[in-house]
């Protein structure tokens, strides 16, 4: 399927139980009938507070680990360096 | 080149029983292997220089009913199409970049390597992905950076550097595992895919390339927490149950650290530009793992 918009590749990606299909390219959304009451419904339920749940402890790194944190965001403003780290051999 | 391929992909698709209409996409041209998708289904041409042998048994091992809650299950026996196996399966969901499920991937691993050693029979050959680190550095050209994951790389055991047969199996593992391996099919929970390198080997190799970025600062530290968190609460036999994970992770990391190092120099000097922060950060892990045996 084709991007509407810029005719990249659209890709069928899963959140949460719902199926979207998202271009390459510009990272537009498509979405088929249903599914943004889908994605509504599990908004609201994530707008629930949640139950209290125990802090996650520091995860403890190797020696040679870094000191440092590099600060990256995953979607739109992903590094691509960092996709293709984690998301293929 | 590949558009004979293509073809007779999607024509092993439309005989497997995907839907007539619709074109076909390719999902994935890499390092020798093609992956189309025709409908609901994923064709999958391996790479020509798998030895077919280990490869058949790969593919049969992912078959065994054993596994049908862990891996997607192949449809059918492997074709050959000019000397390459292709494999047929359904098509599932890839992972959204913006949101990993780091607990069932965690679960999912801990599955896998829960399974006792006599649950495949025949068992599946060692893992395949023992010499990759080797092969990748091997393709390194000269330069700092180069310089910096060679030395890294020398620290490794014998066994990682193809001086000395690696030591023995003791689950079965998936081999190349990243978040590209987790596929959501129709109805059913997140599988993983790609058998090519499933066999015989320690597990906490499936949790190398995470460990990996976490220390180098790429992967951030609640997503890993949430990893091994749920790795260790289904009971994943990688690590120790509790205390100190890097007791079985430390070679692993080290290895995948210095892999995806090597990978990225490569890539960048493929694209013609300089290393990003994040490439770079790779690099810096490999110094201090070379410090952290030898010292500055």
């Amino acid at each position: 399927m084709q991007c509407p918009k810029c005719r990249g590749t659209m890709r069928t990606y899963d959140r949460n139980g719902v199926h979207i299909e998202q271009c390459e390219m510009c990272r537009g959304i498509f979405l088929d009938y249903g599914e943004l009451e889908a994605l509504t419904r599990m908004q609201n339920q994530y707008m629930q507070p949640p139950p209290a749940a125990p802090a996650a402890p520091a995860a403890p790194a190797p020696g040679w680990g870094a000191q440092q944190q590099h600060h990256h965001h995953y979607g739109h403003h992903r590094q691509k360096s960092v996709f293709h780290m984690l998301f293929s051999t | 080149m590949n558009d004979g391929l293509l073809a007779e992909l999607t024509a092993i698709g439309r005989a497997a029983g995907a839907a007539p209409d619709g074109e076909p996409v390719l999902l994935a041209d890499r390092r020798g292997a093609l992956v189309v998708r025709v409908g609901d289904l994923a064709v999958k041409a391996h790479r020509a220089d798998k030895d077919p042998g280990e490869l058949g048994a790969r593919l049969r091992a992912a078959a065994h009913p054993a596994l049908r809650d862990v891996l997607v299950v192949p449809l059918g026996e492997p074709a050959r199409v000019a000397g390459r196996l292709v494999s047929v399966w359904p098509y599932g969901a890839a992972v959204s970049p913006d949101d990993p499920p780091w607990e069932e991937a965690g679960r999912i691993l801990a599955r896998l390597h829960a399974l006792p050693a006599d649950a495949l029979d025949p068992p599946p050959p060692y893992w395949g992905g023992v010499g990759k680190a080797a092969r990748t550095v091997g393709r390194l050209p000269g330069g700092p950076a180069a310089t910096e994951i060679r030395r890294a790389f020398a620290t490794l055991p014998g066994w990682l550097r193809g001086e000395a047969p690696p030591p023995p199996g003791t689950a079965i593992i998936h081999g190349d595992w990243h978040l590209g391996q987790l596929v959501r099919p129709p109805g059913q929970g997140w599988r993983l895919i790609d058998v090519d390198d499933l066999g015989w080997g320690d597990p906490a190799w499936d949790l190398a390339r995470a460990a990996a970025l976490f220390s180098a600062g790429v992967l951030p530290p609640d997503e890993w927490a949430r990893f091994l968190g749920a790795y260790r609460a289904a009971g994943g036999r990688a690590v120790p149950g509790s205390g100190d994970p890097w007791t079985t992770l430390d070679i692993p990391a080290r290895t995948l650290a210095i892999q995806i190092a090597a990978t990225s120099v490569l890539y960048a000097l493929d694209e013609g530009r300089p290393l990003d922060e994040f490439e770079t950060a790779l690099v810096d892990t490999c110094s201090r793992i070379t410090r952290s045996e030898v010292g500055p």
